[in-house]
């Protein structure tokens, strides 16, 4: 029996029946993701001993004790710390690091039971839309290896995509969790911004940066979000309100649901099939009970250039920190201090963490900080303003997650306003702070396409359910990638 | 249109504190153009009565008791420093 195509309900009742173990599931994810990986490419640092220990010291606990998502499997983004598990955030520079405790959300995991087999590769802090930015590897896209899975948590999609773990954590500062989510056919959300704790996350841009779950469905994307939610005062900018029962949410009823559609997400540049998707499923929810309407987010296109001014500025000042004394990579060459750090960030950062490093220098530099950091700060509030405007009328805003699908391996590497251009769709939502899921809503040339549903401030619960229906009326989610056939059980 | 030259470039990668050759400075000298001119788009609107964003979340000033509490083992702390004596950290001469 393989386990690669279960929920986390169906998985616990394997266990709670005693048709399974947690030993037995633990040990098959490694066979998976062993069978697997030379193709994928998911995995980084892997949790093999422990995990497998773990797993038999977890099939002890009474059932009676155990959660929803007691003693099952996940792969944790490589920019989230994870003591004693090597953590590089798939840079040069962190080569080695091993910390020293554990980010808020894996405590978390950990108090749910879950078990931490490996970290998943991601571009370098986070920075690209295809995984190609990696210093250690290139992950695969599961549907078709010569695609990418997209970026930055592509590691986490790819790995879910393909059966290696049910359960991810992504990270998303500006479509990071949903443009791959929707690139490898998978369920990924993008929080409301200060409703999971950053504390442990190896930061980017602190203003837009969230913690989020990867997964194959919507309820276990609901449980594992649920697991990690919640005030936390190592992260001063996590919000201090209530975590709801996001499962609850999943009542099936969007009777009378009201759906903004902007006409800005259906623009040049927005592929047709994506188009045709996001059209598709409109009736889909129409016909359970919505409506929808046409509606304007007119400062949209200026999401773009305003989220890589301030991105790269606050990445300039994040990423400050890493000098080579404390921990990392540290170079051999130098004579003076100043040599030290300048040859130890040469050599430890790639091409596209110096080019954003370089931007956001600029922009914060005397002379181009109002010309460029405030004048994307003041257009920010427009962005922001044009969302709030739209949630007095609608309940959901919904449009495509990518204007494309996968694209190849190599084709768009060394074009970064190309590359840019992939999140153009999910960037808006990011500066504006509110949450989003991407779901699989259709293919084109064999390769899913992504529904972005976008809800109101800590108003996932909405968003939950209007995806959970259309969940429930389709069948893209059950469509398994290539690598599935002839893989490891 | 901004142009972006080598110098200023090198100049700005001397403030990130990252060695460039002269070569790569020319090479990110055009992308670095190519995507400050694309930023300029911004200019199209007046933001003049337009307040900055800086966070999203309706919140100001998160204060904790002002209480000390101990800090992380010192032993710990230096598990991932390369060159470290005498539980310091050692770094190149900074004075000849």
């Amino acid at each position: 029996m393989t386990f690669a195509d279960k929920t986390a309900a169906q998985l616990q009742e394997l266990i709670h029946t005693e048709q399974t173990t947690i030993a037995e599931v633990t040990k098959q994810a490694f066979d998976r993701i062993e069978a697997l990986e030379p193709k994928v490419d998911a995995f980084l640092a892997m949790n093999k001993e422990q995990a497998t220990q773990q797993a038999e010291e977890m099939d002890k606990v009474p059932f009676a004790e155990r959660g929803p998502l007691f003693g099952l499997p996940i792969g944790v983004k490589d920019n989230i710390v994870t003591e004693g598990i090597e953590t590089t955030a798939s840079s040069r520079i962190l080569e080695g690091f091993n910390p020293i405790y554990n980010a808020t959300v894996v405590e978390k995991l950990k108090a749910a039971g879950m078990i931490t087999v490996g970290k998943v590769n991601m571009d370098e802090f986070a920075m690209g839309s295809s995984n190609e930015n990696s210093y250690y590897k290139k992950t695969k896209n599961p549907w078709n290896l010569e695609a990418v899975p997209g970026g930055s948590s592509g590691g986490s999609a790819a790995a879910v995509a393909a059966g290696e773990v049910p359960f991810a954590l992504g990270s998303d500062t500006g479509g990071s969790i949903r443009q791959p989510a929707s690139f490898c056919g998978v369920v990924g959300m993008k929080p409301t911004y200060g409703r999971v704790s950053r504390f442990g996350l190896i930061a980017f841009a602190s203003s837009l940066d969230q913690i989020g779950p990867v997964t194959r469905t919507v309820k276990d994307n609901a449980l594992l979000l649920q697991a990690i939610s919640g005030h936390d005062e190592r992260d001063s900018t996590s919000a201090d309100i209530e975590v709801p029962d996001f499962a609850e949410a999943l009542t099936g009823d969007i009777q009378g649901l009201r759906i903004g559609v902007p006409k800005e997400y259906f623009a040049e540049g927005v592929g047709e099939a994506a188009k045709q998707a996001v059209r598709d499923a409109l009736k889909v929810l129409e016909e359970k009970g919505a409506t929808w309407e046409e509606i304007s987010l007119p400062h949209s296109k200026y999401a773009l250039a305003t989220y890589y001014l301030l991105a790269s500025s606050e990445a300039s000042s994040n990423l400050s920190r890493f000098d080579g004394i404390r921990y990392g990579y540290r170079t051999q060459k130098a004579g003076s201090l100043l040599e030290f750090y300048m040859n130890t960030r040469s050599e430890g950062f790639g091409d596209e963490v110096k080019r954003r490093i370089m931007l956001g220098t600029y922009a914060l530099s005397s002379g181009y900080y109002d010309a460029y950091y405030k004048k994307a700060q003041k257009v920010r509030t427009l962005i922001k303003q044009d969302f709030d405007k739209a949630f007095e009328d609608y309940d959901v805003i919904i449009g495509p997650t990518t204007p494309t699908p996968a694209f190849k391996i190599g084709e768009i590497i060394d074009d970064p306003l190309t590359m840019y251009a992939n999140d153009i769709l999910t960037i808006p939502v990011n500066l504006a702070g509110v949450p989003a899921i991407s779901i699989p809503c259709g293919f084109e040339n064999g390769l899913p396409l992504g529904l972005q549903i976008i809800g109101k401030y800590f108003d996932e619960e909405t968003v939950y359910r209007v995806a959970d229906v259309f969940e429930r009326a389709t069948e893209f989610h059950k469509k398994t990638p290539q690598t599935w056939e002839g893989a490891a059980q | 249109m901004a142009k972006m030259t080598k110098e200023e470039v090198i100049e700005v990668a001397h403030l990130a504190r990252l060695a460039i050759t002269d070569e790569e400075a020319v090479h990110f000298a055009e992308q670095l153009e190519a995507i400050t001119n694309a930023m300029e788009l911004l200019n199209e609107l007046d933001t003049e009565n337009v307040e900055p964003t800086t966070h999203v979340l309706e919140m100001v000033n998160v204060l904790r008791e002002d209480k000390s509490v101990p800090g992380l083992d010192r032993e710990l702390v230096l598990k991932n420093v390369k060159e470290h004596e005498a539980g310091q950290v050692k770094v190149p001469t900074i004075l000849e």
